[in-house]
């Protein structure tokens, strides 16, 4: 909402105060001012001037040499305007004005004729283009005839204005317009308001005569009214109309469009006018639409109804839709002479679905769909009524034609004193909110410490005791509210185990190298099936889809975060930033209905992937490129850090190295996957070998004990003893190391792999790999037999088992 | 042979003065301690020597014997220190060349934050609190005085799934999630961080992702001033004690009286910039206390019950802590983005 401040002087006094002192105070008050505009702030010494002479330019075919007299001199200036001529009245910038943009007026030479001054377009003068009346967008603008040659032009085309622009909250609709902001400013600076006068004299002919009203849905139309005003002259509106539309961002057209605009604006109560001889009939039938029911509308559009649309009829078509929009049959034009003029109030529910259902937002339908004022309504159409006689020259008909089963009655509200100061903190005294109900201009019954407040139905939003606590504090300040603590029963904040366990991954994360990135939840329907970890994969039927997406790329939720990583490695690798390590903590969404209704389950991720160099730089070694060992060694160091052991297990999975990946296995449970991508998809997003984790959080978390048990540190001490085994190239290392642990027997405390060798040493498809094995007894000194022992029951099977033998 | 003694002392003495090197010293040991050394000579002639003189004679040549000793020690001490010095010299290495490097990440600009404003809250006794992120529209509107047809329900166009399932706009499900599960006998004092998602076009200043920490607390007799008094000591911690705040009344459909909070302009220190649009305020978050209905909706008792409600953004308030100029790069992952906020913490 634009608010003219020399508009908003008619109703409220603001001489004594700035217009920056008056946007805070209206700010802190519960408005926010989201902008002070001033549209001449630089304009100065632009005057009304009288065209005496226009001729054609000696030397220019489209210039014209013309003599003004502005009052105390005559003026010869050079104008290009197309619309020039003699007898006009208009702007003249006087040599020496600045005017908006810092464009500086000086005496000059136009193909060797002398010009002292420029004669302005409204656009000239810092109007936006698209609120110049259409008439007057090409050329300069022309002021009505009585207009005083010499005055300020800038004051009377109100350019010495300066505008609030409001930013309502929905709460707020009283403020959609000039009565309400007038209330507001009233209450605030505690000055009176003066209402405009809404008295009109009627003719001798009955309205009653003219039309009729059936109203067939009262819920959605508790109140209609008609005026008739008859021997209506179309024509430009009075000047200061023009300019206080022109301010509130509203293009002028005619008189009568103006007029409607202008009460819509200063009421907040939407009118239409219908040209009475097109309207079709005498009868106005007002109805909800017929399922496929077509009207063309003021814009020219042609529109299919529904039953949820509520439309205004002649009995026949539809001539409005209800709240939104006139038709175009009934439009007023040129060749109007009678006036049919409507104040109605439609339910906003009615409104609110007319206008989405046509994507057709306008000034009238924001105010309907948030509710007027009931009480106004009449008022608003009287008051246009009035403007009607007085500047398009009517004859309102007796009698207002009208529907009325509207509920105009307040709602009554009771506050206690003690209560108010209870739930604000304070000790307002009983003196001080009578006083701010007074200021609101709000009506009460006051009982010692007691009020009943009569709410006025302009405010719509206050309907309890809390909408009243809001407009005392807001009155008395929210500034004047003291600071407390809460006087509760204090408890321990704190994170919870499984809150901590995710820093504490988090952190192991960060320490192990990777860097936490974030990314969208929201991917493509393709990548939303890429990369899916096994367990998750046999849960999830599809993808979660949202219903009516805003775009392909963000148009599925995910079932892993690893697409969406890849995408962000893919991002710095155009920005030359080849080498890469991100982790990120986050969930995917798992439903296992095929046709979603139910909320999906959102399972915790521990995702990551590395690509590019590891370590680059090194000036004492070779550099290191990622690889399979590197993501397994970060994985094993996460379980190693939550004191969980898993096991490794080859594995396929879709958009992953066919032999280098493995599925993690906690406790018998499948829990993620780690290995490479595959090198067709990494081509797709154009990484170098990227190597990936995704492993599940939430049982992880589920098993895990953040509690750390005391262990015994070993007294005694432990014996480590190596073993080099010759294997064929397929047997797994983990399979030996497993054979090792269980025949070692409960003295191996820890078997580590040292070293692996394949190479001329050796029998070709064999490979060797040697194990460090460490005994240790917690309850005494290990004996050299006891060790010989297991190692040799070790031995055995492992030439049982894996047909090892020991290398030589 | 007094003479003698004191002339070898002298002698030896000079000659362990002299010496440069270990085999010097060892060479001077042999030759004056020596099983053939001079000073065992002296003491093998003691025998023409009278009675009285052996003892005085004897006594002096052990402290000739020890002096010397004494001398050949020290001297070694010295020229060993010597030695090493050399050979540690000769270890110099370049020590401006640079060391093996360790990887090293970091967290998320955003979690710092969150962590930052969860650990400010947790402090003053707040609990943390997660849910999900498809919500039912009951919890993400109705349960929060936003019947359908609620015209803010046109604040936050929303991603829907099906008719009543979306993704949550705003973290405000979960505090009467909450509320619901302590089935209004008991207080809550708890913020709820997490991802909303709303239908906007991603631009410098708009993300269909983003974060929100909002928070809640419900007991008997909450004040306005206590929100006052919480929200001021928090917007200090996290913004320093020199920032200013004020509160403004404004609407959110599931809290009244509303508020916005705004802190004094930390570029322009109040007076008025571009940053503040020349107000000298930033506003930063939104709340105020609870309304009636959401209270009873999730099962107190607003006659018995209130409290007080907030819900900030953390990328904003990391573009205004440092300045970030596009809301975009919280998720473009680039890693010149994401290292100028790893704190060495």
């Amino acid at each position: 909402m634009f608010v003219s401040l020399n508009w908003l002087r008619n109703y409220v006094d603001i001489e004594n105060i700035t217009p920056e002192e008056l946007a805070e105070k209206i700010t802190k008050t519960g408005i926010e001012v989201e902008g002070i505009e001033y549209i001449a702030d630089q304009s100065s010494n632009v005057v009304v001037g009288f065209v005496n002479e226009c001729e054609k330019h000696p030397n220019a075919d489209k210039l014209n040499l013309c003599q003004v007299d502005v009052g105390d001199e005559v003026l010869q200036i050079i104008c290009g305007a197309p619309n020039i001529a003699q007898g006009q009245k208009v702007a003249v910038a006087k040599p020496g004005a600045v005017l908006p943009g810092n464009f500086k007026i000086k005496k000059a030479k136009l193909r060797g004729v002398e010009s002292n001054g420029m004669i302005c377009s409204l656009q000239e003068l810092g109007i936006e283009e698209k609120y110049v009346p259409k008439d007057v967008a090409e050329g300069i603008f022309v002021f009505p005839e009585e207009s005083e040659v010499g005055v300020n032009a800038l004051q009377l085309l109100n350019l010495d204005d300066a505008i609030l622009e409001l930013g309502l909250t929905p709460n707020r609709s009283d403020a959609l317009s000039m009565l309400g902001v007038a209330y507001e400013v009233s209450a605030i600076l505690d000055v009176p308001i003066r209402l405009p006068e809404e008295g009109v004299e009627t003719g001798t002919e009955k309205a009653s005569d003219y039309v009729s009203i059936k109203v067939e849905d009262p819920d959605l139309n508790p109140y209609y009214g008609a005026f008739v005003v008859k021997d209506i002259q179309i024509g430009p509106s009075p000047l200061w109309i023009r300019n206080y539309l022109m301010a509130a961002g509203i293009r002028p057209i005619n008189n009568v469009v103006d007029i409607t605009n202008y009460v819509l604006l200063e009421y907040g109560q939407p009118l239409h006018a219908f040209d009475f001889d097109q309207f079709g009939s005498k009868e106005i039938v007002v109805r909800r639409a017929h399922d496929g029911e077509k009207m063309i509308t003021l814009d020219d559009e042609e529109r299919t109804l529904k039953s949820d649309h509520l439309v205004i009829t002649n009995g026949q078509q539809p001539t409005a839709l209800a709240g939104v929009m006139g038709g175009a049959n009934s439009e007023v034009s040129d060749q109007t002479t009678t006036v049919l003029l409507e104040a109605a109030y439609f339910a906003p529910s009615a409104v609110r679905t007319s206008s989405k259902d046509h994507g057709l937002r306008s000034e009238s339908s924001t105010r309907f769909e948030k509710g007027v004022d009931p009480n106004r309504v009449k008022r608003a159409g009287l008051r246009a009524a009035q403007l009607l006689t007085k500047y398009a020259n009517g004859t309102l008909l007796s009698g207002i034609v009208e529907f009325d089963q509207l509920d105009k009655s307040e709602v009554e509200v009771n506050i206690q004193t003690n209560k108010i100061n209870n739930r604000l903190g304070t000790e307002i005294s009983k003196e001080t909110i009578a006083d701010i109900l007074r200021k609101l201009n709000f009506n009460y019954d006051q009982d010692g410490d007691d009020f009943t407040i009569h709410v006025p139905t302009r405010r719509q939003d206050i309907t309890i005791f809390e909408d009243m606590i809001e407009e005392v504090a807001r009155i008395y300040g929210y500034d004047n509210l003291p600071y407390t603590l809460p006087q509760g029963a204090s408890q321990a904040g704190g994170l919870t185990n499984q809150q901590q366990l995710k820093r504490n991954v988090k952190n192991y994360f960060e320490s192990a190298g990777l860097m936490e990135a974030i990314t969208y939840s929201l991917t493509t329907k393709q990548r939303a099936n890429l990369l899916i970890s096994p367990e998750i994969k046999s849960k999830a039927e599809v993808p979660v889809a949202l219903a009516m997406p805003m775009s392909e790329e963000h148009s599925t939720l995910r079932l892993s975060i690893l697409p969406e990583m890849l995408d962000s490695l893919a991002y710095n690798i155009a920005r030359k930033q080849p080498n890469l390590g991100y982790y990120e903590v986050g969930t995917v969404f798992v439903s296992e209905q095929k046709i979603v209704t139910e909320q999906p389950e959102e399972k915790l991720r521990a995702t990551g992937a590395v690509t590019g160099e590891w370590i680059s730089h090194p000036w004492q070694q070779e550099k290191r490129v990622v690889d399979f060992f590197l993501v397994k060694g970060i994985v094993e160091g996460l379980f190693r850090k939550l004191n969980l052991s898993v096991e490794y297990k080859q594995v396929k999975i879709d958009g992953m190295h066919p032999g280098r990946t493995a599925q993690i296995y906690l406790q018998e449970r499948p829990i993620g996957f780690l290995g490479q991508v595959h090198p067709k998809l990494q081509k797709d997003y154009d990484l170098k070998d990227t190597y990936v984790f995704d492993i599940d959080l939430d049982y992880i978390f589920e098993l895990h004990d953040i509690e750390p048990s005391f262990l015994k540190i070993p007294r005694y001490p432990s014996i480590s003893r190596d073993i080099a085994l010759v294997v064929k190239e397929e047997v797994y290392a983990g399979a030996i190391q497993s054979t090792i642990e269980e025949a070692g027997g409960s003295l191996v405390k820890e078997v580590q792999v040292f070293d692996v060798y394949q190479g001329e040493h050796l029998a070709k498809g064999t490979k060797s790999i040697a194990f460090n094995i460490l005994y240790l007894d917690p309850e005494k000194t290990l004996k050299d037999e006891e060790v010989e022992k297991s190692y040799q029951a070790i031995l055995s099977a492992v030439q049982d088992v894996h047909q090892a033998e020991l290398r030589g | 042979m007094k003479e003698r003694l004191k002339e070898l002392q002298l002698e030896a003495l000079e000659r362990v003065e002299k010496a440069s090197t270990l085999s010097d010293l060892q060479d001077i040991r042999v030759a004056y301690l020596g099983k053939k050394g001079p000073i065992t000579e002296v003491l093998r002639g003691m025998g023409k020597l009278s009675q009285e003189e052996r003892p005085i004679i004897g006594e002096l040549a052990n402290k000739v014997r020890e002096g010397i000793a004494n001398e050949l020690d020290v001297k070694k001490a010295k020229l060993e220190a010597k030695e090493l010095d050399k050979k540690l010299e000769q270890e110099t290495i370049d020590i401006t060349l640079p060391g093996r490097p360790v990887q090293v990440g970091g967290p998320h600009l955003l979690t710092s934050i969150v962590q930052e404003i969860e650990d400010l809250f947790i402090g003053m006794g707040f609990e943390i609190r997660e849910g999900p992120e498809v919500e039912t529209d009951y919890y993400n509107f109705e349960a929060l005085n936003l019947p359908k047809g609620h015209p803010a329900r046109d604040m936050q166009d929303s991603f829907y799934i099906t008719e009543d399932l979306l993704l949550r706009t705003h973290t405000s499900p979960v505090q009467a999630r909450t509320m619901g599960e302590y089935k209004g006998s008991q207080p809550v004092k708890m913020i709820c961080p997490g991802k909303v998602y709303r239908r906007d076009t991603d631009d410098a200043t708009h993300s269909h992702q983003f974060t929100q920490v909002e928070g809640l607390y419900v007991d008997k007799d909450v004040r306005m001033s206590d929100l006052k008094g919480v929200l001021n000591s928090f917007a200090k911690q996290l913004f320093g004690e020199d920032r200013e705040i004020r509160l403004r009344p404004s609407f959110f459909p599931f809290t009244e009286p509303s508020v916005e909070m705004d802190i004094s302009c930390k570029v322009c220190n109040g007076k008025g910039c571009s940053v503040c649009k020349r107000t000298g305020w930033i506003e930063i978050l939104g709340g105020g206390m609870v309304h009636p209905r959401v209270l009873e909706l999730a099962g107190y008792d607003p006659k018995v019950y209130n409290g007080f409600a907030f819900g900030m953004g953390p990328e904003r308030i990391a573009m205004l802590k440092y300045g970030v100029d596009d809301i975009r790069h919280f998720y473009a992952n680039d890693v010149r983005f994401l290292k100028q906020y790893h704190k060495a913490e």
